[in-house]
């Protein structure tokens, strides 16, 4: 949901960077050859124009080659804080799943919520919102009560971690929106699950 | 005057193949308890419209054994070909001995003159007529026509056995997330609202039967309205939280609900009068407790606790005290209970349960709390009561798909009366009001 304000950030930064190049010092260039002492003459003159040109032109170009050089660098760097981002919000709203019909936390999943935690420090100005899901089999109302106690057994594990019980909402969606529309175990095992949703502070993520 | 007749005999033991094969009950009537009847054929085309209602209405209140005349295949048969022979026994000094000889207990004559329905219940038996009553029949293009015929055959059946009928009753239900109802003999379908971007969920009848309440769901919200016949609707709390399965007090004054916080999920009620008073009767912590239904004399309460684990069905006062298991159950082997409706009369309560990762629809008999399993055949669910007491509609997927089917308790039938598939969370109404004449 995010990647595009992202995108557009790295954007404004980078026509950023390229505006500043024009500013940095020009780098050495050939140096100018001293003006004859017939400078009067109109060939002299015209053979010094062309000289200050050419002197010009490489000029120039040496400039946008530093341009280009800057640029590539910031951009590099800005990819590099972006695929941080990424991996760091991969992280933070990948899913966890549960058994039918239970709302216990699964131990392959505990380990899913404890990559969540040391990054849940590391961006303090992130809040998530967990929304817990039930597949098609159960109550249909039953299943909203599920939900809701899915998506309350991640948030106590966070807050329990330490995570400030404020920067978590919980919400249910009951059986009401299957990722998989299947009617098999394969479908189900995918519905029973929490979605983990940044909801504010997640444009630029940190490692721990 | 066209003139039409019905006619009831002894009942003679009912086929079972006609009960499904996936119920589980025992045959609970015995043969001569169930009395017949026959309806003679009209002499004229002009009532089938209202004659075939009132023909099916009988039949489908399983209380009688429905006797064809010999000559006409059905009882609804029409025109002059069944008309011949069996005119003249329509008319008064009934042969009663020739019914009583076919079996019949009662014989039901239906008139029609102008626009006026003329029933005249023949007690067959005593050899007398029981009740003559007329009824003005609206056009048939009226939104009030089936109404007002269903309540004939309700009157039919009040007159013959002393009992209610349920012909004059709706269900409401659920499909695509829009609200609809159907007659309770399966015509009649009729969109009542859909809300954009929301989803309509729980809807619950008070016992005027002139108003309905419905949860609507959206983004994890849920927020609960009242409606009345008109159309017109009030929200009753704010949708702030997840407020959903909403049920009348049987004076309509309070309504109880689930809400789901991040303390988990209880039941409140709200004073539907005013709007106020909002009041929590479930102090779940690390279980939930939702689906509350009202007794019918509102002193207690039938709803769904998480306590012991699996959600179970469980009964308190209607203040909330006194709170203890309902429905028994095996710790650890029986599946989830859910989605608990009590019978108007008082006496049982249906729920379904998860038998073997499908459900499956129970009855509790609520005297001596024992439970015993109805259907067997594919998934059924989310049981409600006609106001009988003795039939229950479902949603069940035994032809394919999520369909709602109704169940006669006392003889096991099973019919359907929605084909379309994806039908969630019925609730039968109770006997309508007669409709406001000046109603458009």
């Amino acid at each position: 949901m995010k990647r595009p304000l992202l995108f557009v950030l790295v954007s404004v930064v980078t026509a950023a960077a390229v505006a500043c190049g024009g500013s940095k010092p020009a780098p050495q260039t050939t140096p100018t050859p001293q003006p004859s002492t017939n400078a009067d003459s109109a060939a002299a003159r015209a053979r010094q124009d062309s000289i200050a040109a050419a002197a010009a032109d490489s000029a120039r170009r040496a400039s946008e080659d530093a341009d280009r050089v800057a640029r590539q660098r910031t951009a590099d760097s800005l990819a590099a804080l972006g695929r941080a981002t990424d991996a760091v919000r991969m992280e933070l709203t990948n899913m966890i799943h549960f058994d039918y019909d239970k709302a216990a936390l699964r131990p392959g999943d505990v380990t899913s919520l404890d990559q969540k935690i040391p990054l849940l420090q590391a961006n303090t100005a992130v809040t998530i919102r967990i929304a817990g899901h039930c597949d098609e089999r159960g109550s249909d109302e039953y299943n909203l009560a599920l939900g809701n106690r899915r998506a309350m057994a991640a948030k106590q594990y966070l807050t329990s971690h330490g995570i400030d019980a404020g920067r978590i909402t919980t919400v249910s969606y009951g059986k009401e929106r299957p990722i998989d529309p299947g009617h098999d175990e394969d479908a189900w095992s995918k519905n029973r699950r929490d979605e983990f949703e940044i909801t504010a502070g997640g444009d630029v993520l940190k490692q721990p | 005057m066209l003139v039409g007749l019905c006619v009831v005999t002894r009942l003679v033991a009912q086929d079972t193949s006609a009960i499904d094969r996936g119920v589980r009950i025992g045959i609970m009537y015995h043969p001569g308890v169930r009395p017949g009847l026959v309806l003679l054929p009209e002499p004229a085309a002009a009532s089938d419209s209202f004659r075939a209602i009132v023909a099916r209405d009988l039949d489908y209140s399983d209380r009688f054994e429905i006797i064809s005349l010999p000559g006409s295949d059905s009882m609804v048969a029409d025109g002059p070909a069944a008309a011949g022979p069996h005119a003249a026994l329509a008319t008064p000094g009934l042969n009663y001995p020739l019914y009583q000889a076919l079996g019949a207990d009662f014989a039901i004559g239906v008139s029609l003159t102008g626009d006026t329905v003329r029933v005249t219940v023949h007690d067959v038996t005593a050899g007398t007529i029981r009740r003559v009553f007329r009824t003005a029949l609206p056009p048939l293009d009226s939104p009030r026509f089936r109404l007002v015929v269903h309540r004939i055959a309700d009157d039919v059946v009040a007159a013959t056995l002393g009992t209610q009928g349920i012909a004059a009753t709706r269900v409401l239900f659920v499909m695509d997330g829009k609200l609809y109802q159907i007659d309770a003999d399966g015509a009649g379908l009729k969109e009542l609202r859909a809300t954009p971007g929301r989803e309509i969920l729980s809807p619950a009848w008070a016992r005027d039967g002139q108003h309905l309440s419905y949860m609507e769901f959206w983004e994890g919200h849920g927020q609960l309205f009242i409606e009345d016949q008109a159309g017109r609707r009030r929200a009753v709390t704010d949708g702030k939280t997840l407020d959903f399965t909403p049920a009348f007090s049987p004076d309509g004054r309070t309504l109880a609900f689930s809400r789901a916080t991040e303390e988990g999920t209880d039941i409140y009620t709200i004073n539907t009068v005013n709007n106020c008073c909002v009041q929590r009767l479930t102090v779940g912590r690390f279980s939930d407790n939702l689906s509350p239904i009202y007794s019918p004399d509102g002193q207690r309460i039938v709803f769904v606790s998480s306590r012991a684990g699996l959600p179970q069905v469980y009964v308190m006062a209607a203040d909330g005290t006194d709170q203890q298991l309902f429905a028994p159950f095996d710790y650890g082997a029986t599946g989830s209970s859910n989605a608990p409706d009590w019978a108007p009369d008082g006496q049982t309560v249906a729920f379904h349960r998860d038998v073997a990762g499908t459900l499956q629809v129970f009855v509790l008999d609520v005297r001596s709390r024992t439970v015993r399993q109805l259907t067997s055949l594919g998934r059924n669910s989310d049981p409600t009561f006609a106001p009988d007491s003795r039939h229950l509609a479902f949603v069940s997927d035994r032809a394919g798909y999520r369909q709602l089917w109704v169940i006669d308790m006392e003889t096991g039938r099973i019919r359907p009366i929605l084909e379309q598939s994806g039908v969630r969370l019925p609730a039968w109404s109770p006997q309508l009001p007669e409709p406001a004449a000046s109603t458009p």
